[in-house]
């Protein structure tokens, strides 16, 4: 089983090479001058639709994204719980239903009060 | 494509050589390596083709067809005009997480498929968590796509980054209680011992399952119904605004890749991966995958693009309940009725389902009057 982790190991390492790869060949193409590189002010500049920019882009962002992020955690780490549970179910058998279900009775009580605070809403 | 020639003669049922055999393992290895990197290629040529023809076809056009006989080499002229564009780069940009963003992006992509079954066994490594591998490695993508917004330094590009992270984390739980479904039918984690147990395709024994799997997927990788990070309307192009040259190029690979990665997850969880008559297993495995990628261009030139909250909404009230429904009729069905026909599951499923998904479009409403925003 180990052998199959270095197989993927190695197979990462390439598609990283190759990436990279598909990155620098342009690079390599501008000094041979293929690739043109004539760069000015103008072009160089943001693209807001021809507005020029108003203060720094990274600014603080919405307190919204942080909601959701806190309830996948919450949603995510149950559904780890289930993988396991999930393939050994035809041997583990009812009770095992019977616990899972009160598992997921726990989290969906969690989930109901963020629906009911209007967590989930856009806005 | 007479790479997969030994392995062909083999019965189906018989299982192939293990790849830690002394002496194959670095063969197995080369050879898949380079296997998978040509096949994504190819494939992401052969979906952009799809795409654009298929698509001018139903908007009543005609879609490339000047390069080479009907358009066929319309994919290589690109690559090669994106490959002599000059290559721009904001001054206000961080440049080193501009310059990395593409490849962060497309590695995660190029290694899910080393799990994909191309035929019994004919996959790069079989792990026996191979489902939940995809599922981890996936997302992955995500962080190269943040970065890219981050980097460029355009507000417009980092609104688009924030908005597919948002999807990415609300679509990622009906997706993977989707799969749990598929898990507990097959009772494995295995993507070839999933196929191989597949003898009625999960798509009619998990109906409901498919759809959420089908839609969250359809989120998770920006295709048209929810491609809000570059809803060109309000973001100009979303994250990859101040991309150019072979940099932009990589961004459109993965977009296809990854398009292509789940169409083919899609065909090896629900369509029976490599089985099928008479045709060798690569061959239905290749027409499975893009027959559920023409499906994902079908939808994407029928339905209008959806707003942020009705994304959001639709991730967190009506697909997650929905997941978390079928993921305990299936259990309930597995432990009380073990031994029984699948296809009687087939039927109680389906009715299942319909009355599910009308029961919640009765209740959940997306579509009228003004949502506030």
């Amino acid at each position: 089983m180990l052998a199959s982790y270095g197989l993927i190991g190695l197979f990462f390492i390439v598609a990283i090479l190759f990436s990279l790869v598909m990155v620098i060949i342009p690079i390599v193409l501008r000094y041979l001058k293929i690739v043109p590189h004539n760069p000015n002010a103008i072009k160089e500049s943001i693209f807001e639709c021809g507005v020029e920019t108003i203060g720094k882009t990274w600014v603080q962002f919405n307190f919204r994204y942080y909601f959701y992020a806190l309830v996948f955690l919450a949603l995510d780490v149950l559904v780890v719980f289930l993988y396991p549970w999930a393939v050994q179910l035809r041997q583990l058998g009812a009770f095992s239903l019977y616990v899972v279900l009160i598992l997921v009775f726990i989290v969906l009580v969690g989930y109901v009060y963020a629906w009911k605070k209007k967590v989930l809403e856009w806005k | 494509m007479a790479i997969f020639d030994s392995a062909l003669i083999q019965p189906l049922a018989m299982q192939v050589t293990p790849p830690d055999w002394p002496g194959g393992y670095w063969w197995h290895w080369l050879f898949f390596t380079v296997a998978i990197i040509a096949f994504v290629l190819i494939m992401v040529m052969g979906a952009i083709y799809l795409e654009r023809r298929g698509m001018g076809r139903m908007q009543s056009r005609l879609g490339p067809n000047r390069t080479g006989p009907f358009g066929l080499l319309q994919p290589v002229a690109d690559a090669v005009k994106v490959l002599l564009k000059e290559n721009i780069v904001p001054t206000t940009a961080d440049k080193i997480v501009h310059w990395l963003a593409p490849v962060v992006a497309f590695a995660p992509v190029l290694v899910i498929f080393a799990v994909v079954p191309f035929q019994n066994g004919a996959m790069l490594a079989d792990l026996n968590i191979g489902i939940l591998y995809v599922v981890a490695v996936s997302s992955i993508a995500t962080v190269g796509v943040f970065m890219a917004g981050w980097g460029s330094g355009n507000k417009y590009s980092l609104l688009g980054a924030m908005r597919n992270v948002a999807a990415v984390v609300s679509y990622e739980i009906p997706m993977v209680l989707a799969i749990v479904g598929v898990v507990i039918v097959s009772g494995s984690l295995s993507m070839n011992q999933i196929v191989t147990g597949q003898d009625i395709p999960y798509i009619l024994v998990q109906p409901l399952g498919f759809l959420i799997f089908f839609i969250a997927a359809c989120a998770e990788i920006n295709r048209s119904p929810f491609d809000l990070m570059e809803a060109d309307s309000e973001l100009t192009a979303g994250f990859h605004t101040e991309y150019s040259g072979m940099k932009f190029a990589m961004f459109y690979l993965v977009e296809y890749a990854e398009a292509i990665a789940m169409s083919a997850i899609i065909a090896t969880l629900f369509l029976s991966g490599w089985r099928g008559p008479w045709l060798p297993p690569w061959l239905w495995f290749i027409i499975k995958t893009f027959v559920v990628f023409f499906v994902m261009v079908w939808t994407r030139t029928t339905l209008p693009r959806v707003r942020i909250d009705q994304l959001m909404g639709l991730a967190w009230k009506f697909l997650f309940p929905l997941a978390l429904i079928n993921l305990f009729v299936t259990a309930i069905q597995v432990v009380v009725w073990p031994d029984i026909s699948q296809w009687i599951f087939v039927i109680v499923n389906i009715a299942i389902a319909a009355v599910l998904i009308l029961l919640w479009s009765k209740f959940f409403k997306l579509g009228q009057g003004r949502v506030e925003v």
